[in-house]
């Protein structure tokens, strides 16, 4: 309940930001709501499966691809194209699922780095749809109602809300539960009777739908699409987003996600090598808080003498 | 007595290694059964060819009439087969209760609620109450498994094989690694087991072995080498020879 009412405040802090904010740091706000939710998308699989996957990134562009693509190319309006891209998302990871799912620990995370390569190659390639190296600009993309940047911001943090409410919701279902129990012991689960690679299947469609719904915001955001965007980077991107957050918290990857956005924004006003500066910050996590800033948080908070 | 588990030339090999080589044995429903055997006999592998964790390289597992020689192991799990493993397989960062729900889910249709909340109807309630009871584990049922003693964590081992109410339990060694006394704690749950339930035991401990079971099967070398009531075994000489040593039949 506690932690109910918390999470309450955060959101009404978050909701009055822009009143307060210079529009600048308005567009920061609404980039760092897009990106937790692609981290929160991974930290599903990541927290909660036991599996670490470098192709979210990519599942996270084919949706802004895709929704950037039927706007200008196709002429669709603009919640029909926010759903297409969320749906080809969804249909690429499943995709992808059912060929990672037979695998775990470092052969899984080279598997989807591999995956991820290919939809980063086909977007390279395939200029006469992709536009190759130049990407593709969306025009005028958000309904009117949503010109105003306040206003794409209450909408973004409102999916967001719902988002991670959704997730919360999803491992913590009994469904969540034996992703879990996978997550601790296969074979054990295959002997109690689980279908292991059905249920990880599923739990890799389902993450990557929130990918997918991080990727097609990301498109009315940017309204424009290039291959980075697809790019390893990305994945890394999210997955170190989930890391400093705390892999396991879910919700922690709102302030990874904060942390590291604002790092590089603060780092590249000083030097180009900001890449070399999150590295370090990798590094600093990795050795004094493994567990990420929510992870820490919360176990200092816990009574003593208990784990979590 | 109809046969629970009639296994025909079973042959389990890995590359040019025969764990299993060519065991056919029978057990009647509600049989207890020891399998007996110095290490490397093919005890364990036997099990996995059983439950179906390893595909057997040649011969047929008939279950209740039915071969499910090709079946994987979550639909042998689904017609009953249930196990504990040798090296506790449990669910670490979970609560015993947990672990229990998982069990009981892993047969039941409810385990793709992706949405909802994990709570267990009246009867599955029930369910883990009776088991919690039979392990001997009530208070300790929100407790994290990790942070249970080796000896509590192989009564969650039992807890979560029972809770299903298995048509037949394979135990892998269930008292290994325990003192006495919870040894003996064992082999009362074990006994209390009702005797519709066919159950197959790997044991090292002969006196807890021998005190438990209606029929001693020993394997040597991936082969059946005698099949015998308990009485009988400790006199056995081929028994002695692989089993219990030369050194006490050299000895006695």
């Amino acid at each position: 309940m506690n932690r109910g009412v918390l999470w309450l405040l955060a959101l009404l802090a978050a909701a009055v930001m822009p009143l307060l904010l210079s529009s600048y740091h308005v567009d920061l706000a609404t980039r760092i709501l897009i990106f937790a939710v692609l981290a929160m998308s991974i930290d599903v699989l990541a927290g909660f499966v036991g599996r670490t996957s470098l192709c979210h990134g990519a599942i996270f562009g084919v949706a802004t691809y895709v929704v950037i693509w039927v706007m200008a190319k196709a002429g669709l309006p603009a919640v029909p194209a926010f759903l297409s891209g969320v749906v080809a998302a969804t249909l690429v990871a499943a995709l992808f699922g059912l060929l990672a799912v037979r695998t775990s620990g470092v052969y899984f995370l080279l598997l989807t780095v591999a995956l991820g390569m290919v939809v980063w190659g086909i977007c390279l390639r395939w200029t006469g749809v992709t536009g190759g190296e130049n990407g593709l600009r969306g025009q005028d993309m958000r309904p009117a109602l949503l010109l105003a940047r306040e206003n794409f911001y209450w909408l973004v943090l409102a999916v967001a809300a719902l988002a991670a409410w959704a997730m919360q919701r999803f491992v913590n279902s009994p469904f969540g539960l034996s992703l879990r129990g996978i997550r601790d012991s296969e074979s054990r689960m295959r002997a109690l009777g689980y279908n292991v690679p059905l249920h990880l299947f599923i739990g890799f469609a389902v993450s990557g739908f929130f990918a997918g719904v991080a990727g097609a915001l990301y498109a009315f955001f940017n309204e424009y699409v290039s291959p980075s965007s697809v790019a390893m980077g990305q994945s890394v991107a999210g997955l170190l987003m989930a890391i400093v957050g705390g892999i396991g918290t879910l919700f922690g990857s709102f302030i990874g996600a904060a942390a590291i956005i604002l790092l590089e924004n603060t780092v590249s006003w000083y030097t180009d090598r900001w890449q070399a500066v999150l590295g370090l910050v990798f590094i600093l996590t990795m050795i004094f808080a493994p567990e990420g800033i929510l992870g820490t948080v919360r176990r200092l908070a816990a009574p003593k003498g208990r784990a979590r | 007595m109809p046969a629970a588990l009639t296994l025909t030339e079973v042959v389990v090999a890995f590359g040019a290694l025969r764990a299993v080589d060519g065991v056919s044995l029978s057990i009647p429903a509600g049989e207890r059964r020891a399998i007996i055997g110095p290490n490397g006999a093919g005890k364990t592998t036997l099990f996995q060819a059983i439950t179906g964790m390893v595909q057997a390289t040649s011969g047929r597992v008939v279950f209740e009439d039915a071969d499910i020689t090709a079946l994987p192991p979550h639909q042998r799990a689904r017609r009953g087969i249930s196990r504990t493993f040798q090296i506790t397989n449990l669910f670490p960062t979970l609560t015993v209760r947990q672990n229990l729900f998982l069990a009981l889910r892993g047969l039941a249709p409810g385990k793709f609620n992706l949405f909802g909340m994990p709570k267990p109807s009246a009867d599955e309630a029930a369910r883990t109450e009776a088991a919690l009871l039979a392990a001997r584990l009530v208070g300790r049922e929100d407790t994290e498994v990790r942070a249970l003693s080796y000896g509590e964590q192989r009564q969650v081992e039992l807890a979560v094989s029972i809770v299903n109410q298995p048509r037949m339990l394979l135990l892998d060694e269930p008292a290994a690694g325990l003192s006495p006394n919870e040894r003996a704690m064992v082999a009362e749950v074990i006994r209390a087991l009702p005797r519709d339930i066919t159950v197959v035991l790997i044991e090292h401990d002969m006196d807890l072995v021998l005190g438990l079971v209606d029929q001693v099967t020993c394997l040597h070398e991936g082969r059946v080498l005698v099949e015998a009531p308990p009485s009988e075994i400790r006199g056995n000489p081929a028994v002695q020879e692989v089993y219990l040593g030369r050194a006490r039949h050299a000895a006695g």
